[in-house]
């Protein structure tokens, strides 16, 4: 553990905090990304309860995508850079988001959903102020295991030269220097632990406790 | 797709390697993770230790796991034994929760029954409650086995075999059609094995459909 405490790896350009920050910026941009795109696709095919076949479908064959792979094709296709970062890393983040929001709207009690039509609402207002808000325990669950995922793979990211804590890994590879390798898979760890403490805290502040497990044996 | 019909013996031997250091891990893994479910489903304490540990080292980033393996077991970096510990470890922290659930969700009911019939522990394990929580723990196998067929690949990085050295030759000749035609194998490799679970999951547990 020595390398990971030597003051000398913690400034400059190739320090940690740097790494650190860079790993923290290929994963929020990616969570922002994908969720983007999953949660309106996961929430719209939930509330018309159609192509739930293909959404199942879909998001297993992209789990089984290797994200090495896609991120070398997109590095062959379009350079170097933060750009093939993002696509591997995004393309990991949708399935989960997207079965989650999916599985959170379905589960919504129908009672609840009729009773919401039952007083008026449109349609946009039953998917958007109930079944989304109902929906968001799962939602979440989807998320921050996304969130887990891509903070474990933007190791990857540094194979083709991009930044992040993979650096230490990679570079640690090229030098045979365990250490340095050991302190890159230490970190990543622990990013992984502070990001999902850090949506589990969002979690709280968003959903409503209404919703939040009830007696002990509560769900983490 | 070419690439593979002009290369296939080539593509065959990264298939038998690609495959051997998928399943076998998913078989240990499996093989270990039904007695710790059934420790951490019988114990709080057990859960409250293992299932924080399992969340913990799934977070270890795959390839982080496989460069440090070799260091921890003092093995060469080439050796297969560094892919296939790291994804015994993935998926016994993944199985290890399936079985617990599965256990936990085995009707009281039916264990008192079979209590009451004079089933020793050992049989009614593997009689009563082992076959009911099969189509659980089945379905936290399909996620392990394609979340391994895909993760073999990152062995590749540090130069062991499988699809994943299609990738990271591909990537140094600038040959799109090879990454390609590895890409393409991994996802036909986890399809297909996670529909030949499907199958024996449907075949061992018949009664799972007699409601329908």
């Amino acid at each position: 553990m020595g390398w990971l405490f030597d003051p000398a790896h913690w400034s400059g350009s190739t320090g940690i905090p740097l790494r650190l920050l860079e790993h923290l910026g290929y994963t929020l941009l990616t969570m922002v990304i994908a969720a983007l795109i999953a949660i309106p696709l996961g929430a719209f095919v939930g509330h018309t309860g159609k192509g739930g076949f293909v959404i199942v479908g879909l998001s297993n064959a992209l789990r089984a995508l290797p994200t090495t792979a896609v991120l070398i094709l997109v590095v062959l296709w379009a350079g170097l850079g933060d750009f093939p970062v993002y696509v591997a890393l995004v393309l990991l983040a949708i399935p989960p988001i997207m079965a989650g929001t999916y599985a959170g709207v379905r589960a919504v009690d129908p009672a609840t959903v009729d009773a919401a039509r039952g007083v008026g609402m449109r349609e946009s207002g039953v998917l958007l102020q109930v079944e989304i808000p109902n929906a968001l325990p799962l939602i979440y669950g989807g998320f921050r295991g996304a969130a887990l995922q891509v903070v474990a793979t933007a190791t990857i990211a540094a194979y083709t030269g991009a930044g992040g804590l993979g650096r230490f890994v990679f570079d640690g590879l090229a030098l045979q220097d365990f250490g340095q390798m050991l302190a890159g898979a230490v970190l990543v760890a622990l990013l992984a632990v502070l990001v999902d403490l850090g949506f589990a805290g969002l979690q709280r502040l968003t959903v409503s406790p209404g919703l939040r497990p009830v007696g002990t044996g509560g769900k983490k | 797709m070419t690439w593979i019909f002009e290369n296939w013996e080539r593509f065959w031997e990264v298939t038998e390697v690609h495959l051997r250091l998928s399943v076998v891990p998913v078989l240990i893994g499996f093989v270990l993770s039904i007695p710790l479910g059934w420790w951490a489903n019988r114990s709080q304490t057990t859960r409250a230790v293992l299932f924080p540990l399992a969340n913990v080292l799934f977070t270890i980033p795959s390839i982080a796991l496989i460069v440090i393996t070799p260091v921890l077991l003092g093995v060469k970096i080439l050796d297969e034994i560094n892919v296939i510990v790291p994804l015994v470890v993935y998926t016994v922290a993944l199985m290890l929760r399936s079985v617990a659930d599965a256990l936990a969700a085995v009707p009281g009911n039916v264990i008192a029954a079979a209590n009451a019939m004079g089933f020793r522990p050992l049989r009614r394990f593997l009689t009563v409650d082992f076959p009911l929580a099969l189509p659980v723990t089945i379905a936290g196998l399909r996620v392990a086995t394609v979340s391994n067929i895909s993760m073999v690949s990152v062995g590749a990085l540090v130069g062991l075999g499988g699809y994943g050295q299609l990738f990271t030759e591909g990537y140094q000749t600038d040959n799109t059609p090879k990454v390609l035609a590895g890409l393409i194998g991994t996802v036909v490799l986890a399809v297909l094995a996670d529909g030949l679970l499907l199958l024996i999951g449907r075949l061992l547990t018949p009664w799972a459909r007699a409601g329908r």
